[in-house]
Formats: C-alpha cells, sequence, structure tokens
C-alpha cells in the first residue's frame, strides 16, 4: 500500500476554477492500492478534469463495481455521493439513480473484470439504454484484487506472472461499446495524462453513454515481461487515432488547426470536442470502418487510442422514457396521488 | 356434506383448451353472481403455455361469504375432450357435467351418481356464425347461457354485463347476446331447468369489488406515491408491472407536457431490475420490482447491499411453485423463509404478509413507508392464488390526508445547519441514522458501501467499528417490531388451542373454524401480518397449549421462523401443511385438526410428543 500523505496547506497561488475551488477540493481519500498502479493515475486524471469542468462536487455521484480499480471513486471528489456497489452490477444502480434524478454528473469506475466478466450483461444493457453517464474500465488484463488471474480482456499468448499463456481470445471493451450502439467510444492509458484528461471531460460532457477503456497496468500481477498489459507494453504499441481536445462552452478554439486536419464537434452543452488527425484517414463516424480499423489493428499487436468512435445523434434513456426533468424525489406526493375520488371512479370496472 | 338442493351455495367448474378466449365467457359468469349479490369466488387452473393446454376456472358461489376454494365440484362445464375423464372423476356425488354433444359421449361418461347434460354448443355456433373465430369464442358465451338456465341466474344482470363489456364493440356485442340466448334457450327447452342448485339475489356484495392482487399491489405503489419500477417478466408477477404502467399512463403523465411523473424500466434480468432500485431507491425515490421466486434467488445479493448499505427499496414477491422453476401457475407460500434471509451474511429483511388484494393495496403502500422509516428494502409477499385470482373484497378507499413517510431524511436547509453529517451515527438512539439525497447539499456527500464501514461511514476492518456497526442493525430491527402490523387475532381466554396463519390460508382457516365450532370445537386464530413478529405473536403462542399452523408450503417455514424468532416451546406448534400447487380450503384444515383432535382425546390429552400433522 501507498500512504502519499498529502500536505494539508494549499498554496495561495494554486489555481482555482469558476467555482473557486482548488484542484484540492476535487481529491479523496487517501489510495490504498499498489504505488504504482495505473488505476492512481485515472483517479489524477478524473480529479482534474472534474476540477477544470467546475463540476460542484456534490452534484456528482460516482459510482463503481469491486475490484481495485472499483475502489477509486473513494479516492476523488471526497464531497460527491458514492456508490461502491457489488460485482458487476454497478451499471444497473447507476441506471436506476439516473431514472429517478437525471440531474447528476454521473461517473462510473469498473476494472476489466468488472465489466467484462461478471458485469458483461449489464454493461451491455446499459448501452443499448444510452444512460447518460462517464463509464471508466480501469483495463488491466487481470483481476488485480482476487490476485491475478486472467480476465476477460487479456490477450491471445499474454504471460501470467507465473508464466501460464493466455488461451482464450480477448473481449474488446470498445468494440463491445460499438456494437452495442454506444455514441462515445474512447480508449487511452493511464500513462497518457494528456490524451487521458480532454477525454474525461468530454465523456462528461456527451449526452448519453461513453465509455473510456483505459489500459491501466497492474504492477503487481501484470507488469512483467509477456504481458501485454504492461506498462512497457503499452508504451510501445500505443497507437493514438486521432487526438481530442476539449473545449469548454466559455473557451475559444485556440490552437491553428490546417485546414482539412481538425473537426469541431459541438456537445449539447455548448462545448466542443475538437479531434485531429494523428495519421493517415481515419473517420471517427463512420461505425462499419472505425470497427474493422480496431479489429485490424488488434490482430497486429497494436492499441488503438484517443476518441475512437463518436455519435451524437442518439437519444440517451431519458429521451426515451419521456420522464420528466425534475428530481422524482423532489415531486409533491399530492402530484403522484390520485386521491380518494379517482379511486373511488376507478373502481366501477371491478363492481 | 349434504349433496341436496343448495341455492348460492355450490362449486362450478369449467374445464377448457388454454388460448380459446374462454377467460372473458367465464369472467362473465362468475361477474353474475357477484351482482346478483352473492359472494363469489373465481380460482383459475392454468397451464404454463399460451395455447392448447387444460385449463380449468372454478367459479364458488357462497351465500355465507367464504372466500377459500370449495375443494369439491358441484357443477363440472367439461368444454375439454382430453380431460373428460379427470373431470367427470372430480365431480361431487350429486353433481352435475355438462359438456358439448355435438360429438355425443354416452359410453365414455358414466357415472351413475352424477348426472350428465348435453349440449350441442358448436354445432349451433357453427350454425349461428359464419367466421372461425366467432365460433369458437361463441361457444364459451353459449354455455354461459346454458348455466344462466340451469342456475335460474338472471339474465337480466348477464345482458347488463355484456352491454357494459362491449360498450365500444357493437358487432361483438349482438354475437354475444345472440350466443347467450342460444345456450339459455337450447337447456330451458331440454333439461328441467333450475337444476337443485340455484342463484339468489342477497345484498351481500354491494360496497365491494372483484379484483386481483396484482393490480391492487399495483394500484397500492401509485397510491404511496412509487416513482421508479424495474422488473423482469416473470409469472406470475408480470401483471404488476402491467397493471402499475397502466395506471401511471392514466394518473402520472403532466397534462401540459406529456411528460411522465414515473419510469419504468424493463430490465434485463433480476439482477439489474434490483441494482436499478437501489439505485434509485439511494436517489430519494420511491421504488419497487414486482417478482417471483426465481427473481429473488437473482436478486440475493443486492438485497443484502440494501440490507447493509441501509437503503429503501420495495419488492412485491408474487410466490409461485418452487423449487426451481418448479410449477410456475401454481400457487404456494414456499419463499418464506428464503425472503426472510435473503442473501448472505447475518442479513433479515422486513416481509408483509397480504391475505387478499385488499391488503396488497393497503400494504402496498405500506411497504414503501416501511421501507423509508426503516431505511431497509421490505418485501411483500403476496402468492399466484392473491395475485391472480380475482377476489370480491371491500371497496378500497384511501385517506386523503395521508403523505408518504420519507423517514429520517436531512434536506438542504437542516444540513446548512449542521456542523457535519454522518451517515450511519444513531443520533436518535431507535437504531435509524439519517440520511440525504444525492445532490442536495455539499455537506449532505457520502460514500455508500456494501464493505464494511463504521458509524461514520468509512471503510473499515477494524472489528469493534464493524460490529457497532451489525449490533445497531440488530437493534433496528428491534425497532422494526414497534412499525410493522401486528397480528390478526381471534381470541378466547377459555380455548387454549389455535391455529397461526399466514396470508391466502386466512379464508380457508376462518371457514375451518366455523365448521369446526359447528361441531363443538373451538379455537383461536392468528394471522401474522409481518415480520419481524411483534410480542402479540409470542404472548399468542404462550397463551396456548396446541397451536396448528398452516400454511402452503411443504418444509413448515412460517413455523420454522416462529420457532427461530421466539422461546416458544417447538412442540406445541404442530404444521398443518398444504404444497399441492392448488389454493388452499377448508376442509383439508379441518380434516387435519379432527383428526388430531380425535387422536388427543384417545391419547387422554397427552400433549408435547406429537409430530403433527400433514395434510
Ligand atoms: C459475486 C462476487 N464474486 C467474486 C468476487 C471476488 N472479486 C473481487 S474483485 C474481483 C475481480 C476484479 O477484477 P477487475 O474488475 O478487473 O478489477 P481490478 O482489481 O483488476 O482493478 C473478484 C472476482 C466478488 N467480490 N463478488
Ligand atoms: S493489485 Fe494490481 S490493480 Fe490492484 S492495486 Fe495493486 S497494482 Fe493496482
Ligand atoms: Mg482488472
Amino acid at each position: 500500500m501507498s500512504f502519499i500523505t498529502k500536505p494539508a496547506a494549499v498554496h495561495p497561488r494554486s489555481p482555482k476554477n469558476e467555482l473557486g475551488l482548488t484542484i484540492r477540493d476535487y481529491e479523496g481519500g487517501m489510495s490504498t492500492l499498489c504505488a504504482g498502479c495505473g488505476h492512481d493515475s485515472v483517479t489524477g486524471a478524473i480529479v482534474q478534469s472534474v476540477f477544470e469542468l467546475s463540476i460542484p462536487p456534490h452534484r456528482m455521484a460516482k459510482l463503481s463495481g469491486i475490484g481495485c480499480s472499483s475502489k477509486t471513486p473513494a479516492y476523488f471528489v471526497r464531497q460527491s455521493h458514492g456508490f461502491n456497489t457489488v460485482h458487476g452490477r454497478m451499471p444497473s444502480v447507476a441506471t436506476g439513480a439516473n431514472a429517478a434524478n437525471s440531474d447528476l454528473w454521473y461517473i462510473g469506475v469498473s476494472g476489466d473484470g468488472d465489466t467484462l466478466s461478471i458485469g458483461l450483461g449489464q454493461f451491455c444493457h446499459a448501452i443499448r439504454r444510452n444512460l447518460n453517464m462517464l463509464y471508466i474500465i480501469e483495463n488491466n488484463g487481470v483481476y488485480g484484487l482476487t490476485k491475478g488471474q486472467f480476465s476477460a480482456s487479456a490477450d491471445l499468448g499474454s504471460k501470467a506472472k507465473k508464466g501460464a499463456e493466455n488461451q482464450q481470445p480477448p473481449i474488446d471493451p470498445c468494440r463491445t461499446a460499438i456494437s452495442m450502439g454506444a455514441g462515445f467510444v474512447a480508449r487511452s492509458f493511464s500513462g497518457d495524462k494528456q490524451q487521458l484528461v480532454p477525454l474525461i471531460k468530454a465523456g462528461l460532457s456527451h449526452k448519453g453513454f461513453a465509455v473510456i477503456d483505459v489500459i491501466s497496468p497492474c504492477v503487481t500481477f501484470n507488469d512483467h515481461e509477456g504481458s501485454t498489459k504492461s506498462y512497457e507494453y503499452t508504451r510501445q504499441h500505443f497507437h493514438p487515432a486521432l487526438h481530442a481536445d476539449y473545449v469548454r462552452p466559455s473557451e475559444e478554439i485556440r490552437t491553428q488547426y490546417n485546414e482539412g486536419e481538425a473537426m469541431p464537434v459541438t456537445l449539447h452543452d455548448g462545448s466542443k470536442i475538437v479531434l485531429r488527425k494523428v495519421a493517415g484517414e481515419y473517420d471517427p463516424t463512420d461505425r462499419a470502418s472505425v470497427y474493422s480499423h480496431l479489429e485490424r489493428s488488434q490482430q497486429a499487436g497494436e492499441i488503438v487510442t484517443g476518441l475512437l468512435y463518436y455519435n451524437d445523434g442518439l437519444k440517451e434513456m431519458h429521451d426515451v422514457t419521456n420522464v420528466v426533468d425534475q428530481p422524482l424525489s423532489t415531486i409533491d406526493h399530492s402530484v403522484l396521488c390520485p386521491g380518494n375520488d379517482a379511486l373511488q371512479a376507478l373502481q366501477n370496472v371491478w363492481r | 356434506m349434504s349433496t341436496g338442493p343448495r341455492n348460492n351455495d355450490f362449486t362450478i367448474r369449467i374445464a377448457n383448451v388454454n388460448g380459446t378466449g374462454s377467460a372473458s365467457a367465464n369472467t362473465l359468469l362468475m361477474k353474475s353472481f357477484f351482482r346478483m349479490g352473492i359472494p363469489v369466488v373465481g380460482k383459475n387452473y392454468f397451464p404454463s403455455n399460451i395455447q392448447g393446454l387444460p385449463t380449468w376456472y372454478e367459479i364458488r358461489v357462497s351465500g355465507d361469504g367464504y372466500m377459500a376454494r370449495a375443494g369439491r365440484v358441484d357443477i363440472m362445464l367439461a368444454m375439454n375432450a382430453e380431460t373428460y375423464q379427470k373431470d367427470l372423476a372430480d365431480v361431487a356425488p350429486g353433481g352435475y357435467l355438462i359438456y358439448d354433444s355435438t360429438w355425443p359421449r354416452r359410453t365414455l361418461l358414466n357415472r351413475e351418481d352424477v348426472t350428465i347434460i348435453g349440449i350441442p354448443l358448436a354445432r349451433m355456433c357453427n350454425e349461428r356464425f359464419s367466421t372461425a373465430r366467432a365460433r369458437v369464442l361463441m361457444k364459451n358465451v353459449a354455455y354461459v347461457g346454458a348455466v344462466a338456465a340451469l342456475l335460474d341466474i338472471d339474465m337480466e344482470v348477464i345482458a347488463a354485463s355484456l352491454d357494459k363489456t362491449f360498450a365500444k364493440k357493437a358487432d361483438l356485442l349482438a354475437d354475444n347476446h345472440v350466443a347467450i340466448r342460444l345456450g339459455y334457450d337450447y337447456a330451458q327447452a331440454n333439461f328441467a331447468c333450475p337444476l337443485p342448485y340455484t342463484a339468489q339475489r342477497i345484498d351481500k356484495t354491494s360496497q365491494h369489488i372483484m379484483i386481483d392482487g396484482n393490480t391492487a399491489a399495483a394500484l397500492g405503489a401509485v397510491y404511496a406515491g412509487a416513482t421508479v419500477g424495474a422488473w423482469y417478466p416473470i409469472t406470475p408477477s408480470t401483471s404488476v408491472m402491467d397493471a402499475f404502467a397502466s395506471f401511471c399512463q392514466r394518473y402520472r403523465v403532466d397534462e401540459k407536457t406529456g411528460r411522465r411523473n414515473y419510469c419504468i424500466i424493463q430490465a434485463e434480468d433480476e439482477l439489474s431490475a434490483m441494482g436499478m432500485v437501489l439505485g434509485a431507491g439511494w436517489n430519494g425515490a420511491r421504488a419497487f420490482t414486482p417478482t417471483s421466486g426465481p427473481g429473488i434467488s437473482l436478486m440475493s445479493e443486492l438485497l443484502g447491499y440494501g440490507y447493509f448499505a441501509e437503503i429503501p427499496a420495495v419488492l412485491i414477491n408474487v410466490q409461485r411453485c418452487g423449487p426451481s422453476t418448479g410449477m410456475p401457475t401454481r400457487t404456494q407460500q414456499a419463499d418464506i423463509l428464503a425472503c426472510a434471509f435473503a442473501s448472505h451474511g447475518d442479513t433479515r429483511h422486513v416481509l408483509l404478509f397480504p391475505s387478499s388484494p385488499e391488503e396488497c393495496f393497503y400494504f402496498g403502500a405500506t411497504a414503501f413507508d416501511l421501507a423509508e422509516r426503516l431505511q431497509t428494502p421490505v418485501i411483500m409477499l403476496t402468492d399466484l392464488d392473491i395475485g391472480m385470482n380475482d377476489w370480491m373484497v371491500p371497496e378500497l378507499n384511501w385517506d386523503d390526508a395521508y403523505r408518504p413517510d420519507r423517514g429520517k431524511v436531512l434536506d438542504a436547509a437542516a444540513l446548512d445547519k449542521m456542523k457535519s453529517f454522518h451517515r450511519y451515527l444513531d443520533v436518535d438512539a431507535d437504531a435509524i441514522p439519517y440520511r440525504t439525497f444525492p445532490g442536495e447539499h455539499p455537506k449532505g456527500a457520502y460514500f455508500t458501501r456494501g464493505s464494511g464501514h463504521n458509524m461514520y461511514g468509512a471503510y473499515t476492518e477494524d472489528s469493534n467499528e464493524y460490529q457497532e456497526v451489525v449490533d445497531r442493525l440488530r437493534r433496528k430491527w428491534e425497532t422494526a417490531k414497534s412499525y410493522v402490523p401486528g397480528p390478526a387475532i381471534w381470541y378466547s381466554d377459555k380455548i387454549r388451542t389455535a391455529i397461526i396463519s399466514i396470508g391466502s390460508c386466512d379464508g380457508a382457516v376462518i371457514e375451518a373454524r366455523d365448521r369446526l365450532l359447528e361441531s363443538g370445537i373451538g379455537i383461536n386464530y392468528m394471522r401474522v401480518k409481518a415480520f419481524p413478529f411483534d410480542e402479540q405473536v409470542e404472548q399468542f403462542i404462550e397463551a396456548h397449549d396446541r397451536i396448528y399452523v398452516v400454511e402452503q408450503n411443504r418444509d413448515a417455514q412460517l413455523r420454522s421462523l416462529l420457532i427461530l424468532e421466539t422461546d416458544t416451546d417447538p412442540a406445541k406448534l404442530l404444521p398443518l401443511l398444504f404444497y399441492d400447487g392448488l389454493p388452499i380450503n377448508a376442509q383439508g384444515v379441518i380434516e387435519s385438526i379432527r383428526q388430531d383432535q380425535a387422536k388427543g382425546k384417545a391419547k387422554g390429552k397427552a400433549k408435547g410428543k406429537d409430530k403433527g400433522v400433514a395434510a
């Protein structure tokens, strides 16, 4: 365990966001994960993103399943509402929470075991419903918390710490999400905050289900030679497909882009994602070509990263259920209850 | 029991093939008695199948107002050739069997103590109606007409019922009137009508309705202000959500915007349905899920979460026959223990046991108050008999002064004044902590977890801190006893013998007590309505020497729970068990108790060693 004691005092000149809060206000409890665990870096990226988006901490609900990764909501945004559910069932709890109150920011953190094994069904169905949330998978190819068994994202031929080779094909969360109909599908690496932070911000701002598969190495059980989810391997095989800059509604696009090189996408809240091509032809809005690109590159052993697929034309769960915007818990009982007169009238059909 | 002429006291069973549209004809017949002011019981015995298998509908006409299945058949309407033999065998001596004599069966149907009545229903309908569909459907209506003649049912009542049912379908209405007359006239012309069984107008059904428990439970949820319903279809609970959806469509859509003041989600399975209910409950909405046995098994892990993290949730378990898939369309009360302790660890749940659709409505609302007051899942256990059959119950009434008991919730104003908030602190020494709704106020934030936590809500693996929390949960269980509905008790201090029962056994027990009393056996009665048991339950047990515990499962689950949760001597609790999947009837209870009493007398009031009697 790494007990990194944080200095108590806030630097007087530490930057403040629109709410007048500093980044310290977005931190959480002390991490109890192994020193060097990729998950801690993802936590850091979440803290920075939520701070930069100026989200009021108590307006955020952070949910997770079970695993080392799923522990992390305790380590960010202390004053938000945490819900550490049971193994693999976070999507359903998030769905119910969202049904009751669509007016909160929802962020879910899960692991590759939590999402792709025990929770695969719930993951897929949350996507089908297009639940309005950001869903982060901290993907290390193993079950960290139960000490290193292969997970469903382990690549063919990847080696366990004791040498055994994985014989089953991996489930790629990104291709799964695309085929289930997700409108925002990204992949990144815990070691690349530059890429990860804009993706988290965009994912949070996206209306509908946004999934980010973050390769997040497990230093204790899956960071050795022969593993395809180690820091080393990931750095070597990392291929950004697109660069995504996130621009807040209040900001202007400042970076200069060459003609035809950048594509700004405006999100429902007025913020923008500016997608920049990195290499070759890549159209993140063409589902079929994205899918086959991912399939080919996986076969080539490449880890394609960035905002892989984007479609902002989908109805999210609340558009379909047509539920009022007001949190259901706040609707007065007099509105909800038809009253005794209605009951007496209704009973005619049973007489 | 006598087989002589009986007015307003007989049972008709209609044997049919499922998928042939007999349901509305059967309801028509049942409602005719009801509308003549005669109490009536309707029970549907149907297969787990969509078309082509045998199905029976049973109508007990009971001028005395007994609500249980009769356990005998006086008049059999044998409309399914496949089951003629069984149907004939089931008729009580002196009874009647009516069949479709389009295909005469003189040799097959020979029982000397049963009168066979042949009516050429198919032939008459084939001649009268032109489409294949009408011929099949109207056959059902025609037998209602025949029965009306044979039992002297008021034809005006039937005609009015048809007018009401088919008010918006003119051609169907006309056909129905024709078909009724076909059967009626044939019976009048060919048989000595009426039979020794007749329906006579009385006035015992005014201020009553005929309603099934699933509809009533859904209505209770609407009135309680439930806003989120998550579910996965399963017989026999499916119609709870169907009814909730249609009531919401009617009462909960904003007139101006068309937007909904409710959210119904059909989940991918029951695990998910339970997760949704917890998520919504955590966020302050009144949320529920209807399910049945297999669903409870799947929900168990999250039910334990709800208990430990203290999240309000309401489950409606419409019990069916287990184990496993069991008999999905048959009734039982065999989930009592599974629900009481659903999930691993020291988990226990508040249970409600309605005995009729009437209680489904009121408990359906109470369940939400309890769940929020006690911050825990509450499971209402009904069963297929209550849930899917039409029962005659007093008209439902709603107290417009009712306000939901949201329990201990701190709003923004309260939080604003507080120095700090801790989710699991026992501030009021009643073991119920305060909660907040997410997004309400910065000071209201807390972390919800199913892992070990201390009274402040922080993660812990410290033995003492952990134990403090689970001990408080146990104390909260004690607090719960003062909130749950107490038992219904019929007690005379001169009697030392009693029945304890539960849920849908009520009608059979009430009837059995009357019959036993007629033969000089007086028996006290307690019907438990909730778990945890309050102190009256224990007192009642203490006040008796011999107690029959009547329930509908094989393993005496209510009795086990009573033994577990009270200090009673198990030897005085005798199990009376009914678990064949059919609704319980009084006869079984009466016979078992008579036998036991006779045995007791023979033994000279020996006490203590009896194993009880399994019916
Ligand atoms: C129902 C259930 N089964 C098994 C477990 C044990 N368990 C805890 S975490 C875990 C795997 C977590 O793997 P992953 O989601 O990849 O998280 P990581 O620890 O790798 O971050 C398992 C199997 C459990 N908590 N609950
Ligand atoms: S075991 Fe692996 S995943 Fe878990 S905390 Fe340690 S490094 Fe991270
Ligand atoms: Mg993992």
